[in-house]
């Protein structure tokens, strides 16, 4: 044999090596539900601490709360939970609980007044990034001995002032809400901590599922509780795999190795919506996208010039083009699907109209800088809004940068316009209302960065009363009344150009039924799926 | 006379052996390299616009949490005693702990480096058993159509994105065949199913005689660690070419043909025999290129690597991971550089 031929022989073997078939199995099996999914925004898995999307998935199927939304109807509410009933007294600042009987924690111990007690004391206490949920109702470390408080079976919370109860209901569903198993996380304290360290990594629930293993940036494993008080989910078993690669995510999913993928892009969405086997699930989140104009700003300050800048936008050019699907056109600051919510959108692209605007402003040769983050979708957003404002005669310049080089200059005021994003933090309308139609003090020096109407200089004085009757209205429908009158007005006056909310797109394998991201309000919840 | 005068003076000491000497260069070496490293990286940790705290509190956080978290994390301190600081934890080998998922660092990274080990060793095993033949035969048949097939799967390895391939490879042998397994390292199904011992599931399941799992984990690991092959092949490939030319040109090769010695021992026994030395470099610096984490095929793959960590704790200004993982992957370079030495004095006596 040549030199040639052996050194051809060795390597086609190599070759052949490299390629051997190997089946693959195709299925997952009829009890386990497979979930690729992007978590490497899992910080910590304690619901005092927990603030990220992954997060509130896993905290959403692991904890009960004292009330909780129905996962199959949304619309319905809040519903009962731990609490299988709740009174409120006349002077409307205390609710009283009454627990549910019988439910156990997936420890085996029982679920106890003295545990939701606990658990909403420990959040206040250790005041970690969430906590201003509970903080905002007046509870404080110093009070909550006295402020949150269980007798028997009843737990009583008590507030600073009175509040609509429907947003302290609502405030109690999102995950610092959550009821943890004092004794075993007290088993587990550290340096005065209350369990902190551990359950950064490991649960104590009495939700659907437990957490067998978090494993940062790879994937969560969690196993049906077969003691949960509404019934053991039918899913036995649920495996979160962290795929970072949409590309990637939509082969898993053809293939059959995964039974819904989290984070496809609108061209694997295109892809799969004739793929047999498959199919796409759609929900709408509470994500907007907004225009701010800074109103230290001496042109953009001007009323006619911010109704002009409304009409400068190509809302449905994007959501018809380049957002393809991924956001719809979003006029107001209440998310829809939110309590309240306006589905009025007045404005459109009109470049005469805000040509004559401008001119009634008597601006002419207006160049303006917006600040953007470093985002596809945004940049392009921004492109097309300079396009667009060209044409009304408008320079507009874009700077992109990092998420802190931009946020920090909006939060400065220096940017004379920004792109941003904005998510609620608890589903509540009070959540958007007090940040985009709420801002007590315009001063620089009051540095109320947690305000957007601050970070915009917008001073909201006429609006800051209605925001703070609404929400201590405790009429359901005058409350939506109030929050409807209060977004009509946002829309005619305000700076913010709001233009769209997210659309998420999930892929499923067409066997998985029941499976919900939570919608605008909630976490992505497991334990009504079936396959 | 006395014996002091007879010796000229004091008796001098006994020069230390040579490899105590070379031992504490080696070591002296090392300790200065890790501190420049660390340094430069800490630096740069500190100059970068991202914000550790903002990245912990997020960006609604009150000023007093924004506070309380920036004593925390001793940012109020001086940079020089922060850095001093850092040094003497990473000489204990503490790398802090996470910020965002407040893990201890090494225990991160203990996790994931002995998947990119595995991955790497397999990708390099490739690159070598394909990449040196190849380069071989191409310089011995310079110039004919194997020399010119050599040159273009060469440049195809340097200039294909990996992300490309690395999606098409996926698509073909994975979507449409059905040849080999998945993103990730065993199917779902297969997961916890071996005891972690070295963290590499081909050599967990060995340990354990788990033989479907193995079967499973060699069918996810062969499409990435081909990738990662191809591009070392690619690399060893040209450089062996071009050794092996060198060699061949030669006067004592002519001198061994002229001898009747035939071809393949005038190639394998002389010419080869050579460039051992320079072969090493090459496949050392190959091997640590692949072991500082080839990202997009972790990312790809959804291979939980160090490349990945390393770039995910960047994105979310989660400096201790960063340092730590610069840090390891700084100390593998340095300790496949001495491990190259050690080989030189194998193949070289000149170099003992």
């Amino acid at each position: 044999m040549t030199l040639w031929n052996k050194t051809l022989a060795g390597a086609t073997m190599a070759v052949a090596l490299s390629f051997t078939s190997i089946a693959v199995v195709a299925e997952t099996p009829a009890n386990m539900l497979v979930i690729a999914n992007r978590i490497d925004d899992i910080t910590s898995i304690d619901p005092a601490q927990s603030f990220e999307f992954a997060g509130s998935d896993v905290n959403q199927n692991v904890y009960s709360k004292l009330v909780n939304f129905d996962p199959l109807d949304f619309s319905k509410g809040y519903v009962p939970d731990l609490a299988e009933s709740w009174e409120v007294s006349e002077d409307g600042k205390s609710i009283t609980f009454t627990m549910r009987e019988g439910v156990m924690f997936q420890s085996g111990n029982p679920v106890t007044a003295q545990d939701a007690e606990w658990s909403l004391r420990r959040a206040v206490i250790l005041n970690k990034t969430p906590a201003f949920i509970l903080t905002q109702f007046g509870f404080t470390p110093e009070n909550v001995a006295e402020t949150i408080k269980a007798d028997g079976n009843k737990l009583t919370i008590t507030t600073d002032k009175r509040y609509a109860t429907s947003f302290v209901l609502n405030c109690l569903t999102a995950t610092i809400g959550s009821v943890i198993d004092m004794k075993t996380a007290m088993a587990n304290e550290v340096d005065g901590d209350m369990g902190n360290a551990w359950l950064n990594i490991n649960s104590a629930g009495s939700g659907p599922y437990s957490l067998v293993a978090w494993k940062p940036n790879e994937s969560v494993t969690l196993q049906a509780f077969p003691g949960y008080y509404g019934g053991a989910p039918a899913m036995e078993r649920v495996i979160v795999r962290h795929v970072a690669e949409s590309a990637s995510q939509r082969l898993l999913l053809e293939a059959g190795d995964i039974d819904v993928a989290r984070n496809l892009n609108p061209e694997d969405i295109a892809g799969i919506r004739d793929a047999s086997g498959v199919k796409v699930h759609e929900e709408l989140k509470g994500r907007l996208m907004y225009l701010g104009l800074n109103q230290t700003h001496p042109i953009l300050s001007k009323p006619l010039v911010r109704e002009a800048f409304k009409y400068m936008v190509d809302y449905e050019g994007m959501q018809n083009s380049f957002l393809n699907g991924q956001y719809t056109i979003h006029q107001n600051f209440l998310p829809a699907t939110y309590l309240g919510a306006s589905d009025e959108n007045p404005f459109s692209l009109n470049i005469e109209k805000a040509k004559a605007l401008l001119k009634e402003a008597g601006v002419e040769n207006l160049e303006i800088e917006i600040g953007v983050r470093e985002a596809q979708e945004r940049i392009e957003i921004a492109q097309s809004f300079q396009n667009t404002a060209a044409q009304a005669g408008v320079k507009v310049n874009i700077t992109v940068g990092t998420g802190k080089q931009i946020l920090d200059r909006y939060r400065a005021r220096e940017l004379d316009m920004s792109l941003e994003a904005w998510g609620p933090d608890y589903p509540d309308p009070q959540t958007n209302a007090g940040t985009f139609a709420y801002n007590p003090d315009n001063a620089f020096e009051a540095q109320g960065t947690g305000y957007l109407a601050w970070r915009l200089g917008w001073d909201t004085s006429e609006l800051n009363p209605l925001t703070e009757a609404a929400v201590t209205e405790v009429d359901r429908d005058k409350r939506i009344a109030m929050y409807q009158d209060i977004q009509q007005k946002f829309r005619d006056t305000s700076p913010f150009v709001i233009m769209f909310q997210q659309i998420e797109q999930n892929g499923l394998r067409d066997n998985v039924m029941n499976f919900t991201m939570g919608e605008a309000i909630s976490a992505a919840d497991y334990s009504k799926v079936t396959k | 006379m006395s014996d002091a005068e007879t010796t000229g003076g004091a008796p001098s000491r006994a020069p230390l052996p040579r490899w105590i000497t070379g031992t504490l260069k080696t070591i002296g070496s090392i300790a200065v390299t890790m501190l420049g490293l660390v340094f430069i990286t800490f630096v740069i940790g500190r100059v970068m616009p991202i914000d550790p705290v903002l990245a912990i509190v997020g960006e609604r956080a009150s000023k007093s949490t924004y506070d309380a978290v920036y004593l925390q994390l001793g940012l109020d301190k001086p940079v020089i005693v922060q850095f001093l600081y850092y040094v003497w934890d990473v000489m204990r080998g503490d790398f802090g702990m996470s910020l965002l998922n407040a893990r201890p660092v090494a225990e991160d990274i203990a996790r994931v480096f002995p998947a990119t080990l595995e991955l790497a060793t397999l990708g390099v095993f490739f690159g070598i058993v394909l990449g040196v033949p190849l380069g071989v035969i191409a310089a011995v048949r310079k110039g004919s159509w194997v020399d010119q097939i050599a040159r273009v799967v060469a440049l195809v390895g340097y200039s294909m994105p990996i992300f490309w391939l690395g999606l098409m490879g996926l698509l073909i042998f994975y979507g449409k065949l059905g040849w080999v397994g998945g993103p990730g390292r065993v199917s779902i199904f297969y997961e916890g199913l071996v005891p972690n011992v070295t963290g590499m599931i081909l050599v967990d399941s060995i340990l354990d005689r788990n033989w479907m799992v193995l079967k499973n984990a060699f069918s996810h690991i062969v499409l990435p660690a081909s990738l990662l092959g191809y591009y070392s092949l690619a690399y060893i490939s040209r450089m062996t070419r071009s050794f092996m030319l060198e060699q061949l040109s030669a006067e004592y090769i002519t001198t061994a043909r002229v001898k009747g010695m035939s071809e393949w021992d005038v190639v394998w026994k002389h010419a080869f025999r050579n460039i051992r030395v320079q072969l090493i470099t090459v496949i050392a610096l190959s091997y640590a290129g692949l072991l500082e984490g080839s990202v997009l095929t972790e990312i790809i793959f959804s291979w939980p690597g160090i490349g990945s960590y390393i770039t995910t704790a960047l994105l979310s200004a989660d400096m201790n991971a960063v340092l730590g993982g610069t840090v390891v992957v700084g100390l593998v370079f340095i300790l496949l550089n001495i491990f190259a030495d050690l080989l030189y004095k194998v193949f070289d006596p000149r170099a003992r």
